[in-house]
């Protein structure tokens, strides 16, 4: 499968239907680049003309915000929106929620302006459509998930069905944690968390998320954020479960899962 | 001489609503001593705010119990207001029970509402001493309510107590007295829960009655005087500030940060230098280092806060161990106002005291915990956002004074030459893709 750049869609003359805005998770980290390639071969397989910015992308500038460097930001800011705008794209979908909160709500006052949407929600829409078919039997079938809100998509941006639409076409069971949706635990990585270590405290935020998850008796525990994703890994293996619970992106799921 | 009840009424309320106005405009001059910032946009989303959030306590049903106990004291707070109103108007003219000839058979429905409000009010306040006191809640035993705090909690709800005390007390005496034909102690018919303490006061004589039948006055309208005084020291200031607040809650996706347009300019004329206009001059100060530079509605935030602690119970660093406590960046924010305030009332304007909100009031270390999730801005029943705050003065940490964990400088040396908070070669970023192929 060739995935094709910005740039040479446009040596080629032409525009894609949307921009997979990868993230610097997708991009770099192994565990991450999984969930991009699983996104990346649903968008194939379903016929989306998609192409991404390949190493004109940069970081949004997220994790230099909310640690309060504002100058960092802003220059990440105003490069990835001169880019932007010089391919004149229109519409962004991105597998990072804190991509997505930034593009969506952070960039249009800067002069970005686009139409930004998160992966779980063009995947609900890809099913409603009937362009997803799931296979039959597939491996999730019957089985327990409890999907981990991500803080970025939920309270951040109120995003809470689409990805628990996108896990019933698993024909699963999906169970609640205890804490979810507006009530959701973060897994510890936002507002730059990610990229130091903890404070001084008890305990590590993941270890209290991986056992509310583990409580539910779920098999797989799906995210919709590479960082979760992460987070929720490590607090997994840190309880030595990580032989009988799976932590899976919900595009991974999907993609295992149809025809 | 039969005048001076109602003079000593008249210098009561002239000097309990005086201090009030005074102390009230007080705390307007500290809250607009932050930045401005321009809310007053989509007014009907901001009304219906009010009336969800403020009016109809939306957010505190989240755990239905709690909310109904609240909302007895607030509708008892509020509506017994009705009742202070003719209380109010008997001092000044004089009279007793000025409403009764006019309203008839309807008086006695409206103050037979009053009573099973009251009664209401001071069950629900004894549940609530029991929450605070005997089952002790968590939220209520941390270390954010040591001293003041905690008190002032504990003297709101036994203030109340009192007070509905003395309305019931005073309505079964009145009672007794209407029955010993007293003068001035028109009939009305009997009323629903102060009737039931009428056995307490039979067979005394009518000088005792009358006597505590008007000290149960003049104490429920002094205490009322007096709450309304009381109300600017504590947390209880929300039953007034939450309905503003509500009002000028952000409107965002809580996931936007407020942007700041100076460092944007400063940016823009970085890259486009042919952008920047001869007498560009670089903003004075980044962040928020002490309250001057928060905005005005961070500030009404502080004093809307009723120290309840559902942010801090929702906070994942609070949980987890960590300094964090966002009630407590808020009863800080409060406390550097008031000593604030006290400067300027002493000096007559501001004068340097060497602190600031950031190091003095609130530790560095409580601000790396943040993992900005927005479960403390979810939780605030009043429309408050610590968040808001917290990342206010971690901009000033970093751009005031460098202040950061060393790893946080490799990040954003990172993200600034390879673009990527990570120590990759921009060259790789669609390495991926090539391997799809």
């Amino acid at each position: 499968m060739k995935i094709n750049t910005m740039a040479e869609m446009m040596a080629a003359g032409e525009m894609p239907e949307v921009l997979f805005w990868v993230g610097c998770a997708g991009s770099f980290d192994q565990r991450a680049q999984k969930i991009t390639k699983a996104f990346a071969t649903i968008l194939d397989k379903v016929g989306i003309k998609f192409a991404i910015l390949g190493k004109e992308e940069a970081c949004t500038g997220d994790p230099a915000r909310r640690a309060g460097n504002e100058f960092l930001f802003q220059m990440m800011a105003y490069q990835n929106i001169q880019v932007l705008n010089g391919y004149g794209i229109k519409k962004i979908v991105t597998t990072c929620p804190h991509c997505f909160n930034t593009l969506k709500n952070e960039y249009p006052e800067l002069g970005g302006n686009y139409e930004v949407i998160h992966h779980t929600t063009l995947l609900q829409e890809l099913i409603n459509e009937g362009r997803i078919k799931m296979k039959e039997g597939g491996e999730f079938k019957g089985k327990k998930i409890s999907y981990h809100d991500s803080c970025y998509l939920g309270r951040a941006n109120d995003i809470y069905e689409a990805p628990r639409k996108v896990l019933e076409a698993l024909d699963a069971e999906l169970v609640e944690m205890k804490r979810c949706r507006t009530n959701g635990l973060c897994c510890g990585a936002g507002g730059a968390q990610m990229f130091k270590e903890d404070e001084p405290g008890d305990t590590r935020i993941n270890m209290d998320r991986a056992d509310e998850a583990l409580a539910t008796g779920a098999s797989f525990i799906a995210a919709a954020c590479p960082f979760c994703n992460t987070m929720m890994t490590d607090g997994v293996k840190n309880r030595e479960k990580e032989s009988e619970v799976g932590v899976l992106d919900v595009a991974e799921m999907i993609a295992a899962s149809m025809q | 001489m039969q005048y001076l009840p109602q003079i000593g009424f008249l210098i009561l309320a002239a000097i309990g609503i005086g201090l009030f106005t005074k102390k009230a405009g007080e705390i307007k001059r500290n809250i607009f001593l932050g930045k401005d910032e321009d809310l007053n946009d989509q007014p009907a989303k901001r009304w219906k705010n009010l009336i969800l959030l403020a009016l109809g306590q939306k957010k505190m049903f989240k755990n239905p119990l709690v909310a109904i106990m609240h909302l007895i004291i607030y509708a008892g707070f509020i509506i017994i207001n009705i009742e202070v109103l003719e209380i109010v108007l008997d001092g000044i003219l004089g009279t007793h029970r000025l409403f009764l000839p006019y309203l008839g058979s309807f008086y006695s429905f409206l103050i037979n509402c009053f009573e099973l409000l009251a009664l209401g009010v001071i069950v629900v306040c004894v549940i609530f001493l029991a929450r605070r006191n005997i089952i002790r809640l968590k939220r209520f035993m941390s270390k954010d309510l040591n001293g003041w705090a905690r008190s002032d909690a504990n003297y709101i709800l036994f203030i109340e107590i009192i007070l509905m005390s003395l309305f019931l007390t005073m309505n079964a005496t009145d009672q007794v007295l209407q029955k010993l034909g007293a003068d001035h102690y028109n009939t009305t018919s009997s009323f629903i829960v102060s009737s039931e303490l009428i056995p307490i006061f039979n067979g005394m004589s009518m000088d005792a009655l009358v006597a505590i039948e008007r000290t149960a006055w003049w104490l429920h309208i002094i205490g009322i005087f007096a709450f309304l005084n009381y109300l600017p020291y504590s947390k209880h200031l929300h039953i007034m500030l939450a309905f503003p607040n509500a009002y000028f809650t952000r409107l965002d996706a809580p996931g936007k940060m407020k942007n700041m347009p100076a460092v944007q300019k400063e940016v823009l004329y970085a890259m486009q230098p042919e952008m920047a206009p001869a007498d560009a001059a670089p903003p004075a100060s980044f962040g928020a280092k002490d309250i001057f530079d928060l905005s005005w509605k961070n500030l009404l935030d502080a004093y809307s806060c009723t120290e309840c602690g559902r942010c801090t119970s929702a906070c994942p660093a609070n949980s987890t161990g960590k300094l964090l406590s966002p009630r407590k960046i808020m009863m800080a924010t409060r406390d550097r106002m008031e000593d604030v305030g006290k400067n300027i009332n002493t000096n007559k304007e501001f004068k340097a005291d060497g602190k600031s909100l950031l190091h003095d009031y609130i530790s560095v270390e409580e601000l790396r915990a943040c993992t900005t999730c927005n479960a403390c801005v979810e939780e605030c029943p009043v429309s408050i956002s610590p968040l808001d705050i917290i990342t206010e003065l971690r901009r000033s940490l970093i751009m005031e004074e460098s202040n950061a964990p060393q790893e946080w400088n490799g990040t954003f040396s990172n993200i600034e030459n390879n673009f990527a908070p990570w120590k990759f070669s921009p060259d790789d970023r669609d390495k991926w893709a090539q391997e799809m192929v």
